[in-house]
């Protein structure tokens, strides 16, 4: 099993050499630099003023010469300078954005995994059940309903109607501290955690319920249930384990959906996280921000499917030998 | 044999409803008793009726399906009416079970010792210690070398005539009275087969069990069974000591059954068969279930099924060519 997971590893250094290949390559092939959107802001300066700024960058540098600098200083931790807020560093841009898309990508996964494998559960032990056919009906809406309009509807209905939720941002009053601030923190986070999970949600109920029924008609319950094992051994200890093997593979992929949700869902709860941070930037084609943004989902990515693999290898004991 | 019965099944019946209003009388009406020690073999073609039987006996019969009508006692004890707990201290426990297929009947996420040692410690409350012992006692009892090793490893790291071994194993691990064995070698290479129901022939001798043995190969009754029950369309069809079933035949579905396996004395071509197959469950002939295959088909057997009747001492057939016999003494 070791030995897989250090395979496995292995492997983790290659994408992650493509992954720095293709964020760069996309940063090359889209149109105009950072400097392009202040000359058309400005016409009156002379270009020849921003072609200067451009030799200085070394923008007109030969692309291989320029990826060559870019990944070294990568590899020693310096994401460069933002082009557009005043030279500030990109890692001091994007340190507390990164976090609070963290917090927001880790709650809305706990959500996910809290309501959809436990509602998966019961709809498989009682199939055709009133509670399951609420479960596949929130499951089709789930599905159905864009991230962003469930959003909406959530901030008018539960912020601004009822106010039981703030509708943005990440705390209320920067004084408080502690155990206060925590909870005040989380209390930000639902609406976006819930609204950011929704898809997630109906998907792994959906999956949870069919993986379930599907083991309990195999024919090691079967024997389970031969031997006289409670219908609580036969459900928790030999159809769970068997049932989360296919949906751990997916939960690998869905950190990787959760970021990519996040750039909307942050936006439309004007949460400061990467996505609102990501979308301006790409605006303001403030390529070193969004270089570094692109190389970090990926990395995040990549990561959720390593471990995804390593949690398979140790759920299902048949991997570890193939 | 004048001893109680370990199994005494009267009148069961177990339908599946089915979606489009059909109902597949998978078992239909069958009465049989099982006495300690003894071996008696269920035969018929697949599709009879024989696992529901089995299954029916385990109260594991799943929805659509239910059990409709009839008793099962076990050791005396009417177990029909227990709640699904009551049960769960049955099986495994006085009745035991193994499956068809070796290959996926053991859980593949967990070890050959965790799914030993769990029915000894849920029947037997030993302790983890104990079962660990007592699991690799029954391991070495069933053949398996290197016992200690394999308690350890994982089904897919085993053969298929292994894991019937391990599923042997954890069947007599309560010592059962009863132990059913549902074509136990059907999934197996035919040089294994022999093995396998040698073993469960002498756990059998070893630990005083019944052994209902499930099969669609007369051959093994021969060598195995003190008693056959042949199963049609969900009813038992012939009924007799292993000896007088194979040298009196009567049924034309035993008889069927028994032409077709490959025989010393003749010709190796002549390898008779039953022409048609097993009807639907659900799609029964109005009469004799057998009718629309049977070489001695007569009208009557057209419009009515014949009851199961006692031609001789011990020998009972459903069928209207025996009609008068039993009565003329
Ligand atoms: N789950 C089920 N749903 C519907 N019908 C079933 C089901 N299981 C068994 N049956 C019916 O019961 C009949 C007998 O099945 P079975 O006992 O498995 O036969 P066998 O003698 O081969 O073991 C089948 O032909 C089928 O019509
Ligand atoms: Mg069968």
């Amino acid at each position: 099993m070791y030995k897989y997971i250090i395979r496995r590893i292995l492997v983790f250094i290659p994408m992650l050499f493509i992954l720095t290949i293709m964020v760069f390559g996309l940063a090359q092939l889209a149109p105009g630099d950072a400097l392009t959107g202040q000359s058309l802001a400005d016409p009156n300066v002379d270009p020849e003023v921003y072609e200067q700024q451009r030799e200085a960058l070394g923008l007109n540098d030969p692309i291989p010469v320029q990826y060559g600098r870019w990944i070294s200083s990568v590899a020693q931790g310096d994401l460069g300078n933002s082009l557009v807020f005043n030279g500030r560093s990109v890692a001091e841009l994007i340190e507390s954005r990164f976090a609070n898309t963290l917090y927001l990508g880790f709650f809305s996964l706990c959500i996910t995994i809290l309501v959809s494998i436990p509602i998966g559960i019961y709809s498989a032990k009682r199939p055709y059940s009133l509670l399951d056919y609420g479960a596949t009906g929130f499951g089709f809406l789930g599905l159905a309903i864009p991230n962003f309009f469930f959003g909406l509807i959530a901030i008018y209905i539960l912020s601004i109607k009822l106010g039981w939720f703030p509708a943005q941002g990440t705390m209320s009053a920067p004084g408080v501290t502690g155990f206060e601030a925590f909870i005040d923190r989380i209390h930000h986070m639902i609406l976006p955690g819930i609204t950011l999970g929704l898809a997630g949600t109906a998907t792994y109920m959906r999956y949870m319920r069919s993986e379930v029924l599907d083991v309990l008609g195999s024919d090691y319950i079967r024997t389970a249930r031969a031997k006289g094992m409670s219908d609580s051994s036969v459900l928790y200890k030999h159809t769970l384990r068997n049932a989360l093997i296919p949906i751990i593979t997916l939960m690998g992929f869905e950190i990787g959906v959760l970021l990519g949700g996040a750039v909307i869902t942050e936006q439309v709860f004007q949460y400061p996280g990467l996505g609102t941070l990501f979308l301006s930037s790409v605006t303001n084609r403030d390529y070193p921000v969004v270089m570094a943004i692109a190389m970090i989902l990926g990395i995040l990515i990549l990561i959720g499917n390593l471990l995804a693999d390593i949690f398979y290898s140790i759920i299902d004991p048949r991997i570890r030998y193939d | 044999m004048n001893k109680e019965p370990v199994l005494d099944v009267e009148q069961l019946k177990t339908y599946f409803y089915l979606d489009d209003d059909k109902v597949a009388r998978a078992v239909d009406n069958i009465s049989f008793s099982i006495y300690p020690g003894e071996t008696v073999a269920l035969v018929g073609e697949s599709g009879s009726g024989k696992s529901i039987t089995a299954l029916s006996v385990m109260q594991l019969i799943n929805k659509p399906g239910r059990i409709v009508e009839g008793n099962i006692l076990i050791d005396g004890e009417e177990i029909i009416q227990l709640n699904p707990k009551q049960m769960t201290k049955i099986r495994g426990n006085e009745i035991a079970m193994i499956f068809q297929e070796p290959m996926t009947a053991l859980n593949p996420v967990y070890t050959i010792g965790n799914q030993i040692t769990e029915i000894l410690r849920k029947h037997k409350k030993m302790s983890k210690i104990d079962a660990r012992d007592k699991a690799i006692n029954l391991l070495k009892t069933v053949g398996i070398p290197r016992a200690e090793e394999i308690m350890k490893e994982y089904p897919h790291q085993l053969s298929g005539g292994m894991r019937q071994r391990v599923m042997i194993a954890m069947a007599i691990s309560c010592e059962p009275k009863l132990l059913i064995a549902d074509e136990p070698t059907t999934a197996l290479d035919v040089t294994i087969q022999a093995q396998i129901l040698d073993l469960m022939a002498e756990m059998k001798e070893k630990y005083h069990m019944a052994l209902l043995l499930i099969t669609h190969d007369v051959g093994v009754v021969s060598e195995y069974a003190d008693r056959v029950m042949v199963m049609y369309g969900g009813q038992i069809v012939e009924h007799a000591q292993t000896k007088e079933l194979l040298r009196h035949t009567k049924h034309p579905y035993t008889k069927g059954l028994l032409e077709s396996l490959p025989n010393m004395d003749e010709d190796a071509d002549r390898l008779g068969t039953i022409k048609g197959t097993v009807p639907p469950a659900y799609n029964f002939p109005a009469g004799c279930r057998f009718s629309a295959r049977c070489p001695f088909v007569m009208e009557k057997c057209k419009q009515s099924n014949p009851e199961l009747e006692e031609i001789e001492t011990d020998h009972f057939v459903r069928c209207y060519l025996y009609e008068n016999e039993g009565e003329q003494e």
